[in-house]
């Protein structure tokens, strides 16, 4: 029953807390009375008595404390009795508390807003089962051109049915998946045509992944076949969005480019696929077998897949890899054609997810570190300075005998409470910055990961504490309580007040100074780097230029005569509209993606050997394309109006094509160029400029052939005009819907917001590190212009008497300022020293900027001087404005 | 005259339950019988017994009461716990143990 006595004991410790209090005084007062009394029974007068008992029984008030210690829940008391003091001393200087509440609520909002991204996106396992398990396999070439990024190439089919032979399900699981499918959706029952990302995947995609459908079935072997009846899963968004949740759905039929297609499965709302190659914006998945023409499932050498392995409990990625790594050597061998790959690598999943934000990530992390490190030291500098201004009362409660370890659990009580107010403002922010970042940065894979959950919130009072921790520590270590007859003694003359104290605030300004100064040099290459990118050249004029794409169904569009004769009925109705330029077709307009290539080789050529060729980009473009959209002719013509069907054996080649396909400088007009694949040869009719197939790569070799023909079924519009061209898109749409009302039409974008969309990445780092860097500029600026100005109040006197004996006031302004700047110069040669070191890092997230870029680093060197200079400038003026007699009087 | 210091550390306790094991007293009554009962030789002091007797009772061995003393004024009144009960035989075994052995070791010779 010992429990039930305890738990009633300290159910009355903590609710009638005051009756004992009071039921203590009472039993002490007891206690003197008996003591009087006997006193009194011995012989002693009454006040004798009383005073001879009040003598034994010792010091009341340290005695009631003694027995309150025991009490149960005596440490919490004391502990809400610190923050009510601590919270009443701040309440005094309202000024100062909301100030570093501010400081450390952005510190820590940043910090638990980039922490729950990082965790979200980088860190959680992806939600499939036992992902720890799952990987990406990729065909591999070794040499120097494929490395990093370029290292993970996609998989040919042939190659991963050789694998899938080759390797046991004892091994691994492995599936196909091909994420940049599209599909036109028919209009149907009042909704609009439309187009949209398809994926195309085995049957044991799903099963390998670990996710099963919501509704209806998964596919299964017979699904998976060239003559199996079509059939079709549809992810949670486009159910909800298309058939507005209806479960009726499983077993209707949708039509697909023209085709009908058997609804069998609808995937669970939280299911998003997406891989290194894109694929978090498919909206529909069909069985690869079946869509894909068998002899792209045959082939060695045409790459359109990816391929992803669950691995067999008790095989590890590198078993699996150097298997298939011989299988593919092994077809290399059998098939030595210049594009079949001779290895395999691979890596986990999620890493394939989310390799691309890992560096931006983390920089942007441990800028948010950076932040909170100097908001940190802000705050302990500021509560420095008021250890300072309260020295003097520290002093005193010292020598009545305060413990040192009490008065510092104040000092850590203040900067706990202005850390927890900091935090929780802090969280709050983040939340607001999550969920912009949700709605900026929908691009990014896996955003759909990221909440703020009970491990970013336990986060959030981590770093509380540590804030509270260092910040209290620091401005504890700046007062030494030992010093008690200095401080005292000092109080007295303020000549040379607190110089000890200046030393450590001055220190902390060095390390702050130095971290701005790295966080400025790498906002500073970030941002150079997205002005390069974004004045990158794309070898085109980009204002006023519209694209816009259509794919004809094949099931409608039977043969290339329909085809052409659709394009040339498309463009001449363009081309008719008012307000417009200029206009073409071209299968994928430049700065809009790879869009294909091939392998080949010039007829007039000796053969090249074995497994050698020459690479490619392949566009399809109509015979005004050139001229419309800009790209110079160098030599020779552009296609002629009859180049078209089976006259379209003609290509035109960008100057960088030139270069690979005739390294001597002969004349390519008239020479012939002969596809891989297909075997047709082409005569070079013409040369023109090189465009870029995306902003951030340089202009790969392309070719050209007519659009007319060479079964191109889908274009895209290019249009040019000399303002307001988004204005065109509307009539273009229409004419697009009167040629035929099941055509959907689909990415209609200007250049402008293209590229828009492929440096979003850059901008969005540079800008927020720029963001961070400024914050801890501005803190900088705050702790320089706080230190001086402190300083300068303690050596009023020495000022005063300075120019008593004749010190001109320049001179004294002069003294201050250099004695304001020399940690602000320490802290640039420090911050300059680790910038250099620390920038490596960010290589490879430059573009055409140099980690040790000189104009960047003597940029940051100067503004931070300048700023350093201003926030130095007022205290050094005031103090150079000191009256010598009101100063002496103060003494 | 002994000091507080010349109890042997953490018999003070005992010294409370063992008082307390025949009635229940107060404060001041458990310091005169230990006086009394040890011959003038142990004076417990008022800043251990109080901090003491409140220890015990958040610890459960004890409980209070209050009830009207000899004078008739309202005084807190301390009894044992018969958890209190069993931890006076532990710590009475435990005594009993520690004197006996260090007897030995003075008497010998």
């Amino acid at each position: 029953m010992r429990w039930l006595d305890k738990l009633r004991v300290r159910n009355e410790m903590l609710f009638r807390r005051r009756r004992a209090a009071d039921q203590l005084d009472d039993e002490l007062r007891f206690h003197v009375e008996q003591q009087v009394a006997e006193n009194i029974a011995a012989g002693m007068g009454v006040e004798e008595a009383r005073h001879a008992a009040l003598r034994a029984f010792g010091n009341p008030a340290a005695l009631r404390d003694q027995a309150r210690e025991t009490w149960s829940w005596s440490s919490i008391e004391s502990l809400l009795r610190d923050a009510r003091i601590a919270a009443r001393t701040l309440g005094r200087s309202p000024g100062f508390a909301l100030t570093a509440v501010g400081i450390i609520a952005l510190g820590i909002g940043a910090n638990v807003a980039l922490f729950t991204v990082v965790r979200s996106v980088l860190l959680k396992p992806l939600p499939f089962r036992d992902p720890a398990r799952l990987i990406m396999v990729y065909e591999h070439v070794n040499d120097k051109e494929h490395t990093g990024f370029h290292a993970y190439l996609p998989v040919a089919a042939g190659s991963f049915g050789e694998w899938k032979k080759a390797v046991g399900s004892g091994v691994a699981e492995l599936a196909l998946v091909s994420p940049w499918q599209n599909y036109n959706v028919s209009a149907e029952g009042g909704k609009l045509p439309e187009r949209v990302d398809a994926g195309m995947c085995s049957w044991n995609f799903f099963g390998t992944l670990g996710v099963a459908p919501a509704l209806g079935r998964g596919f299964t072997a017979v699904d998976n076949k060239p003559d199996a009846e079509a059939t079709v899963i549809l992810t949670s968004t486009f159910w909800k969005r298309r058939y507005s949740n209806d479960p009726a759905v499983i077993g209707r039929k949708v039509w697909l480019d023209a085709k009908p297609y058997t609804i069998i499965g609808v995937l669970p709302s939280w299911f998003t696929y997406s891989s290194a190659f894109g694929g978090n914006t498919i909206q529909i998945w069909t069985p690869v077998a079946h869509e894909a023409p068998p002899s792209l499932m045959q082939t060695f050498d045409d790459h359109e897949f990816l391929a992803v392995a669950r691995l067999a409990p008790g095989v590890t990625q590198s078993t699996l890899i150097s298997q298939l790594d011989t299988v593919q050597k092994r077809i290399k061998a059998n098939h030595p054609g210049a594009a079949v790959r001779e290895g395999v690598i691979g890596r986990p999943l999620l890493d394939d997810v989310v390799e691309d934000y890992k560096t931006p990530l983390y920089t942007l992390l441990a800028a948010t570190g950076c932040v909170l490190f100097i908001a940190c030291l802000n705050v302990a500098s500021l509560l420095v300075a008021r250890t300072a201004a309260r020295s003097k009362e520290m002093a005193i409660r010292a020598a009545l005998g305060g413990g040192r370890l009490r008065l510092l659990r104040e000092r850590m009580m203040e900067s706990l409470l202005l850390s927890v107010a900091g935090g929780a403002t802090g969280l709050l922010l983040a939340w607001g910055a999550v969920e912009w970042l949700i709605h900026t940065r929908q691009d990014m894979n896996r955003i759909e990961a990221i909440h703020i959950d009970s491990v970013v919130i336990a986060f959030t009072v981590g770093a509380i504490v540590l804030c509270a921790l260092f910040s209290g520590l620091i401005s504890a270590m700046g007062s030494d309580g030992r010093r008690i007859l200095a401080a005292l003694q000092e109080s007295s003359r303020t000549h040379s007040g607190g110089q000890s104290r200046a030393v450590l605030r001055k220190a902390m300004l060095v390390v702050e100074v130095g971290i701005t100064v790295v966080l400025l040099v790498g906002a500073g290459l970030l941002l150079k780097s997205y002005q390069r990118l974004r004045m990158t050249d794309l070898g085109i004029p980009v204002d006023n230029v519209l694209t816009m794409h259509v794919s004809l169904p094949d099931a409608r569009y039977k043969d290339d005569t329909k085809r052409v004769a659709f394009f040339e009925q498309l463009i001449e109705g363009v081309r008719a509209l008012p307000g417009l330029k200029s206009a073409g077709l071209v299968s994928t307009a430049p700065g809009q993606g790879w869009g294909g290539d091939e392998v080949v080789s010039v007829v007039e050529h000796p053969p090249q050997p074995k497994g050698v060729g020459l690479d490619l980009m392949n566009r399809g473009v109509d015979p005004g394309y050139f001229s419309a959209i800009g790209i110079p002719l160098v030599k020779g013509r552009a296609f002629a109006a009859n180049e078209r069907l089976d006259r379209a054996n003609v290509v035109v080649i960008s100057q960088a094509a030139a270069k690979l396909c005739f390294p001597d400088g002969e004349d390519p007009i008239g020479r012939h160029i002969k596809i891989g694949t297909t075997g047709k040869t082409y005569e070079i009719v013409g040369v023109v400029g090189d465009v870029r197939w995306l902003i951030s790569q340089p202009p790969n070799p392309t070719m050209y052939i007519p659009l007319y023909g060479n079964d191109y079924s889908h274009a895209t519009v290019v249009v040019h005009s000399d303002r307001d061209v988004e204005g065109l898109a509307l009539p273009i749409e229409k004419l697009i819907g009167g040629l035929d009302s099941d055509l959907p039409v689909s990415n209609v974008i200007t250049l402008r917001e293209t590229i828009g969309r492929s440096t979003a990445d850059s901008q969005f780092s540079s800008v927020l590190v720029l963001a961070f860097a400024v914050i801890a500029l501005v803190l900088a600026a705050a702790g320089l212009y706080g230190v001086l100005a402190y300083l300068i109040t303690q050596r009023t006197t020495e000022i005063g008497i300075r120019i008593a004996l004749g010190s001109g006031r320049d001179q004294v302004m002069g003294l201050m300022l250099t004695d304001g700047l020399r940690p602000a110069l320490y802290g640039l040669v420090v911050g300059l020293g680790a910038s250099a070191l620390v920038t490596r890092l960010l290589e490879s997230m430059l573009y055409e900027t140099k980690a040790l870029d000189a104009w960047v680093f003597a940029a940051v060197s100067l503004l931070l001087l300048a700023v350093a200079a201003v926030a130095c400038l007022l205290p050094s003026w005031r103090a150079s404005r000191v009256d010598p007699m009101q100063a002496l009087k103060a003494e | 005259m002994g000091k507080p210091s010349d109890l042997v550390q953490g018999t003070l306790d005992l010294l409370i339950l063992k008082t307390l094991s025949t009635e229940a007293r107060h404060g001041w009554a458990i310091a005169k019988r230990i006086q009394q009962i040890s011959g003038e030789v142990l004076q417990v002091q008022q800043g251990s017994l109080y901090p003491a007797l409140h220890r015990l009772e958040q610890q459960g061995w004890i409980k209070a009461k209050w009830g009207e003393s000899e004078t008739g004024r309202q005084a807190k009144f301390y009894s044992l716990t018969a958890a209190g009960r069993a931890q006076l035989e532990k710590e009475t075994a435990s005594w009993e143990r520690l004197s006996g052995a260090i007897n030995l070791i003075v008497q010998e010779g």
